[in-house]
């Protein structure tokens, strides 16, 4: 079955996939999940704050951003983002946004509704004695969030958040409707190169399976820790 | 902004011949909901199955679900879809390969299957952690009665379990529509593939992506809404899930 692959293709592109594709694809998952995280957080503490106006606006984008498919938030991106920038800046014309900048905003915009939903989870399972011990000592309420109530979110909800960021890991593929040149859109141009797709392909979800189950086995590793302590 | 809006645009005959571009779109939407529905169906089957079969006391087929499990949850599903669409119709004797390729909407059906088995791994593993989450004594009081193992799993884990795991099965089969939309890299006129060629006909990319927009929050509010009426249709009055619990999200 395998006589007549040419595995040669691999080592012959291997700087190629590596150098160029995977570190665009690491570059964006650990850029975007930063910021999904940061952004996330704050339209969860959005969601908990005590105006309405806030409250609604948080819980409808990521009511909006969770019924969409991620590629149709791609393309809404990719077409919004130069309108967006001319409006911004105040420009004649639609301003040229890049592959990179767009895909990142993008997933930061997409994954921050996913990633809020988690430090929702986070922030509600902090006991509210921690908060009203916190105001009884005369913290204002960046103080009790920023030294009380989110360290202690942030430590519970780790493992989800590294879950979430191997899923974003492997959504970041999807920037191939776009034409980038991020792992997998390194492979798939050699593929049609030279006419190697199988090879090509299959080697591309090895690359995949090997990162995602040996970070999946150390998220599970760091939650039998947490869950010790 | 001066992006020039034009819904009358939608009313105006596509260059596809199939009408006008809103009926491109809404052709669209029920590919999504075929394949979708489609895919579901042995996403669900396949998934219950084999979460069932992490739950067996057997230690050999809980290691062969959990490999399946993995192996489906590690590689992203355009990577997928690419393997069944290209690399296994090469894989197979030649003569199989040359009929797959020449099947007429083959990438509907590849997308049914990739998808499928994508989704069923995440249906196993909400199947497994809903049998799991069980207390201890359901099961010990069905052995007890004298209830083989499949009799404990027909009349007692699996009725309960399924009630619970309505919630988040909502949330799959929604995944599962959203998903489709990843298999218009295979040449599926889904619902995204259909906004995407209206914006390349027409230019007019708003418009083309509002109504696709709203479309999937259609489906999305329908879903829930027949889903939320199945949870309180199946209820068991005074037990877990009777409560009409919120979907999970």
């Amino acid at each position: 079955m395998f006589s007549n692959f040419d595995f040669d293709v691999i080592q012959r592109s291997w700087v190629y996939l590596f150098r160029d594709g995977m570190s665009f694809t690491l570059t964006l998952t650990g850029l975007a999940a930063l910021s999904g995280i940061v952004l996330g957080t704050l339209i969860a503490m959005m969601r908990r704050s005590k105006f309405t106006l806030l409250q609604k606006f948080a819980a409808g984008y990521v009511n909006l951003i969770r019924s969409l498919p991620l590629v149709l938030v791609i393309f809404w991106f990719y077409f919004l983002l130069p309108y967006i920038g001319q409006w911004a800046t105040g420009a004649s014309r639609p301003m040229t946004v890049g592959a990179f900048t767009s895909a990142l905003v993008t997933f930061s915009m997409f994954e921050a509704a996913y990633f809020s939903e988690i430090m929702r989870a986070g922030i509600q399972a902090v006991p509210s004695g921690q908060t009203g011990a916190a105001q009884a000592l005369g913290m204002r309420y960046w103080q009790v969030m920023i030294y009380v109530v989110l360290p202690q979110a942030f430590r519970s909800m780790m493992p989800l958040l590294l879950t979430q960021t191997i899923v974003l890991f492997q959504d970041t593929s999807l920037v191939y409707v776009l034409s980038i040149t991020d792992f997998l859109g390194a492979a798939s141009k050699v593929a049609q190169r030279d006419g190697r797709l199988v090879e090509m392909y299959l080697f591309a979800a090895l690359v995949y399976f090997v990162i995602s189950f040996v970070a999946s086995l150390a998220v599970k590793q760091l939650q039998r820790r947490l869950a010790v302590a | 902004m001066n992006y020039k809006w034009n819904w009358g645009i939608l009313l105006e005959m596509s260059p596809e011949g199939q009408g006008t571009y809103l009926q491109m779109l809404l052709s669209g939407l029920s590919w999504t909901l075929i394949t979708a529905a489609c895919a579901w169906v042995l996403a669900f089957t396949l998934g219950l199955t084999i979460g069932v079969v992490r739950t067996l006391p057997n230690r050999f087929g809980r290691l062969l679900g959990d490999a399946y499990v993995e192996l489906f949850r590690n590689i992203p599903l355009l990577v997928q879809l690419f393997l069944w669409y290209f690399v296994i119709p090469e894989l197979v004797p030649k003569h199989l390969g040359d009929l797959i390729k020449q099947m007429p909407n083959a990438s509907v059906y590849t997308a049914v299957l990739g998808l499928g088995l994508f989704m069923s791994a995440r249906v196993a593993e909400q199947v497994r952690s809903g049998v799991l989450s069980l207390p201890k004594g359901q099961k010990l009081a069905a052995t007890a009665m004298g209830l083989t193992t499949a009799q404990t799993y027909r009349y007692i884990l699996l009725p309960i379990t399924l009630r619970v795991m309505l919630p988040p099965m909502t949330s799959e089969f929604l995944n599962t529509i959203k998903n489709t939309s990843v298999a218009l890299t295979i040449g599926l006129m889904e619902l995204t593939a259909r906004a995407r060629s209206m914006q390349e006909f027409s230019f007019q990319v708003f418009e083309a992506f509002t109504v696709a927009t709203v479309l999937y929050l259609v489906t999305n509010l329908v879903v829930t809404f027949l889903m939320r009426k199945l949870e309180r249709a199946v209820a068991v009055p005074g037990f877990l899930g009777a409560s009409a619990s919120p979907v999970a999200h």
